[in-house]
């Protein structure tokens, strides 16, 4: 009888509710504790060095130079601009990175698991000795050694007199809209529409008739059609501003600096490493069974990869795949390392030094990186729950 | 009715075995794959040949100055002549003998642990994990009669071994705790471990960094200006904790709910159902992650060189910016590559070896 | 109260759910000291969902469940206490994998009961010998087969010298010549008098070692009664239906 009418406090002692409200509380209280100390000791220290507080930084003139800007930007600008020019060239060399590794990566994927003996033995190399090596070196590698054997602006290596490289970096022609610019842009629209018809109306004549068309050429002949034809039809509405010499330097056109290209390469070739094997995994997932039953019913190659490989591969692959875009876009940070201007280089390095303002800062800088991340999962939250549903 | 008579067995043609064979299998089954691997050959042709006679053929090893360098190939004497440098950092010669004994006896412990045939284990690992730190703290810092060497002479590749290695001791038994607090009933407890695990995750090591070393001298009273190296150790582990947690998890998962049920059923409380039959599993499972885990650590250890810690990567960086020896760096990233890439390889094919003795394992 | 009537087991209008979904509804159900019962019914009826219940596997929501005189509710020390006293054998096994068998058997009498390890291996031996497997004591579960296993398991939860066992369906993994092999170590159990719970359909092993027979179906205890009288005279259509569907082939 007496186990089950213990008095109020040892009850309360083995009630598991209690209990755990009770550890919740504490590890609350606890933690709560913490922030207020740690606070406190900040605000003191803060005020013994004389360093402000808030935000009130951001709308401060800067007073330096950015040495590449997606958006206007001079010395004149805030703090706060250095913000959105750090952020837009994070995000300029982590897209430029995604699309090269993974175009590379998806080579050396194939290539893993090619007939030819070759091929498989140099991609194996390539993927162990690559991505054994920390990406600083390899960002150091590129920058201070490869880039370095380039040649000075006075000899440049020139591509038909538009291009040119050399140790400062890329020298490119930049487009500039002309007259009749607009009218070319609309015509470029109007064929991604009629693509897109096209699309529509073959999927639907397939499953109506069962009579196949080749979408996929004939859209990129009407899309390069358009473009090349409807830019002469035009009145060719662009005009091309050439790069120059001019004293130590090229000036005019686009100018890639050699920054951007040594973290760039780095970046694109360390993480194509990780995609080559999860592309080689998710294709060799897909149980050799699949290969054997589509030769069996008289599916070809070609279709095989497309219709029944690569959609299951596709499945396995999705998720590492976009946590490598996150670790890539996280990597790039390592910019700081060779100068180039992104967000921790700009705003967590030179920012910060001329305003001291360290906490507020790094909060800044974690947060948008917190928030890219935040974002990309949820992405893959979705993405796990629509392909957990397609598997019922 | 005749007798039936099996025929004697022919030999393969030509075609299908032997050097000849395994060629048109391999190399020559279609003109594409011909063509890729004439082209393969060529380009492996022109890049191998020119740079193995540059680091080998035409390299200069022995010398003391530049002025050895003159066959025109690679100057390894600017790794010779700084070795020590680049493996000790500015620890005093005399001394080189404690980081030594240090290593040899991590080495002897890792071949006991590792190597299944060895016995006693669960001794080793006691002592690797209470005996051998105190005695690797004292052997490297100092202390009980042995001269102190501060840490901001401690460099080269032993700091990166030091900040690996205690990088991922401690974040081991924190990672379980995250883990184990991400798969708590309790919410509270819960949401703490996620919002911890996602942050660190969340965030570049660099920035971490960088908060260590600008941002930790701000919490405490007086902002005591704590060791360098220390900061950047708290920063490490904090990051690191963060992926063992998720190993941790992955281990969880891969158990069956079975397990924890026949544990629940016997009347085993909490702490003795994890620690008698869920985490001993669990580890099994874990560890090719906790290597792979330690090898992206190990990778990660360079970028202390932006917060101005000189590991092997930072003293070759420093030597090569030394007036007298300009114009090497190609030198001296090769070494400190080919140095990161002998210990991430050896690590990755023993967790590979771990992963196909445990999937062998399973199936049985 | 319940010593009084001499029930080891007591279920008072049990009731649970799953989320929104009602499992369990009014479940009543005495157990008497050395009883044997044996508990049918189609799948997805909650036979397991209430034998989980009865050592705190599951949670119930509304109603009592004492066993041996100790409310089951929301305490930790009660729950051990049940836990102690009832054994439990899955349909799985839920065998430690990286414990040899003698430690699978001494684990829960050494860490729960405290007991000396010499002692917990001569207990254990004494259990292994009774499922008649003592000579497989230190291989590892995964060298044995799984009427082995089950065998096993069965010798573990009787290692923490139970009052009550619980069975959950312990034979349908097994292969039919295993089957056999599991059923006579529980039979020899139900003759020394053990209390059992068991859900299964062999109704072979029903027949010849029940007391009573509970059918159960969408969470109910449609009918119980003696094995005589409920194969061949069932009381409702459900019952006919399903005995029908199990006797029939
Ligand atoms: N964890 C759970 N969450 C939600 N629903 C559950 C859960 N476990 C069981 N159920 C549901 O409860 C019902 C009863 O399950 P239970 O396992 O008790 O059935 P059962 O009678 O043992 O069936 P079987 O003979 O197949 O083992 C089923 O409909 C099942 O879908
Ligand atoms: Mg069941």
């Amino acid at each position: 009888m007496n186990p089950n009418n213990r008095n109020g406090l040892s009850r309360l002692f083995y009630n598991p509710t209690a209990r755990s409200l009770f550890f919740q509380a504490l590890i609350l209280g606890l933690l709560l504790y913490f922030v207020m100390t740690i606070v406190g000791n900040v605000m003191t220290n803060l005020h013994q060095r004389g360093i402000s507080t808030g935000f009130g930084f951001l709308s401060q003139p800067a007073g330096f130079g950015i040495s590449q800007t997606l958006i206007e930007y001079n010395e004149t600008f805030s703090f706060g601009r250095t913000f959105f020019v750090g952020l837009l060239n994070t995000l300029l060399v982590s897209f430029l990175g995604v699309i090269a590794a993974t175009f590379l990566g998806v080579i050396i994927g194939i290539s893993r698991i090619s007939p030819n003996w070759m091929l498989r033995k140099i991609s194996m190399v390539y993927v162990e000795i690559l991505r054994n090596i920390p990406l600083l070196l390899q960002i150091f590698f590129w920058y201070y050694v490869v880039l370095q054997t380039l040649p000075r602006p006075r000899d440049s290596l020139s591509f038909g007199e538009s291009i040119f490289i050399n140790i400062r970096g890329v020298f490119l022609p930049k487009p500039v809209p002309d007259a009749g610019f607009s009218f070319y842009v609309a015509l470029l629209v109007a064929s991604v529409v009629a693509v897109v018809a096209l699309t529509i109306w073959a999927k639907r004549r397939m499953r109506d008739t069962g009579q196949q068309f080749p979408v996929f050429w004939t859209s990129i002949a009407i899309l390069l059609g358009t473009a090349v034809i409807g830019f002469f039809i035009t009145g060719r509405p662009m005009v091309l501003d050439y790069p120059e010499l001019r004293g130590l330097n090229f000036r005019g056109g686009i100018t890639i600096l050699p920054e951007l290209i040594a973290l760039w390469f780095a970046l694109t070739i360390y993480t194509s490493t990780y995609i080559g094997e999860i592309v080689r995994s998710g294709i060799e997932s897909v149980s050799h069974g699949q290969t054997e039953a589509c030769r069996a019913l008289g599916i070809n190659e070609g279709q095989r990869m497309k219709l029944v490989i690569l959609p299951q591969a596709m499945r396995v692959m999705i998720p590492p795949m976009t946590s490598q875009y996150l670790n890539l876009t996280k990597n790039s940070s390592l910019a700081t390392a060779i100068g180039y201007p992104d967000l921790v280089s700009v705003f967590a390095g030179t920012t910060l030094n001329q305003t001291g303002q360290a906490i507020e800062i790094i909060s800044m800088t974690m947060m948008v990186y917190l928030t890219i991340s935040i974002l990309v999962s949820m992405f893959m939250n979705w993405f796990n729950r629509r392909v957990a549903l397609v598997e019922r | 009715m005749s007798e039936f008579i099996p025929k004697p067995a022919r030999p393969a043609p030509a075609t299908e075995i032997g050097v000849i064979g395994w060629a048109r299998k391999n190399l020559f089954s279609s003109i594409p794959n011909a063509a890729i691997t004439l082209l393969t050959v060529y380009v492996l042709w022109s890049v191998l040949v020119p740079f193995l006679s540059w680091a080998f053929v035409n390299a200069d090893w022995v010398g003391s100055t530049r002025a050895d360098c003159t066959s025109g190939g690679a100057c390894w004497v600017f790794i010779s002549v700084r070795f020590n440098l680049f493996m000790y950092g500015f620890y005093p010669e005399d001394s080189y003998w404690r980081p030594n004994l240090t290593f040899i006896l991590l080495i002897g412990f890792l071949i006991w642990l590792s190597i299944p045939r060895i016995p006693f284990k669960k001794i080793g690992a006691i002592l690797a994990l209470t005996v051998y730190p105190v005695l690797a703290y004292v052997l490297l810092y100092g202390g009980f009669g042995l001269e102190v060497i501060p840490t901001h002479r401690w460099g080269g590749l032993m700091l990166t071994l030091v900040l690996a290695l205690i990088g991922i001791v401690v974040a081991i038994p924190i990672g379980v705790i995250l883990a184990l607090g991400r798969r708590s009933e309790m919410p509270v407890v819960r949401m703490v471990c996620v919002i911890f695990i996602e942050f660190w995750r969340g965030v570049p090591l660099i920035t971490i960094l960088f908060m260590a070393s600008v941002m930790l001298p701000l919490f405490f009273v007086g902002g005591t200006d704590a060791d360098k190296l220390m900061r950047a150790l708290i920063g490490i582990v904090m990051f690191q904790s963060a992926y063992m947690a998720e190993v941790v998890r992955g281990g969880l998962q891969a158990l069956s709910k079975g397990q924890f049920e026949g544990a629940d059923a016997l009347g085993l409380s909490y702490w003795q159902k994890m620690f008698l039959v869920v985490l001993p599993q669990a580890m099994k499972i874990m560890i090719p992650g906790i290597v792979n885990t330690l090898i992206s650590l190990f990778k990660d250890t360079s970028l202390i060189v932006i917060i101005g810690l000189l590991d092997i990567l930072g003293m070759v960086g420093q030597a090569l910016a030394d007036p007298a020896w300009l114009g090497y760096p190609a030198e001296g990233y090769l070494f400190v590559a080919f140095t990161f890439w002998i210990f991430c390889f050896s690590m990755s094919r023993y967790s590979i070896y771990l992963e196909n003795k445990l999937n062998t394992g399973h199936k049985r | 109260m319940t010593q009084e009537t001499g029930n080891i087991i007591t279920l008072k209008n049990v009731n649970k759910w799953y989320g929104e979904f009602h499992v369990l509804k009014d479940i009543n159900l005495d157990v008497k000291m050395g009883e044997k019962i044996v508990i049918c019914g189609p799948s997805g009826s909650g036979k397991s969902t209430m034998i989980r219940c009865i050592n705190h596997l599951e949670e119930h929501q509304e109603g009592d469940i004492i066993v041996d005189g100790v409310i089951l509710n929301n305490d930790l020390k009660n729950i051990g206490k049940i836990r102690k006293e009832v054994g439990m054998v899955f349909q799985h096994f839920n065998l430690f994998p990286h414990l040899t068998v003698l430690q699978n058997c001494t684990l829960a009498p050494i860490w729960v009961k405290k007991m000396p390890q010499k002692e917990a291996e001569k207990i254990a031996m004494k259990f292994l010998e009774r499922v008649k497997i003592p000579d497989q004591a230190n291989k590892f579960p995964g060298q044995l087969s799984g009427g082995q296993q089950q065998r096993v398991a069965i010798a573990r939860s009787l290692c923490m010298n139970p009052r009550v066992m619980l069975f959950d369906e312990p034979t349908s993994a097994l292969d039919p010549e295993m089957i056999k092999e599991v059923l006579d170590v529980m039979v020899e159990l139900a003759g020394e008098g053990m209390t059992m719970l068991c859900v299964t359909h062999e109704m072979g092993f029903a027949k010849k070692v029940a007391d009573r027979v509970i059918f159960m179906d969408a969470g109910q205890i449609i009918e119980e009664n003696e094995p005589e009288s409920f194969f061949n005279n069932p009381q409702s259509e459900r019952t006919k239906l399903f005995l029908s569907q199990v006797l029939g082939h």
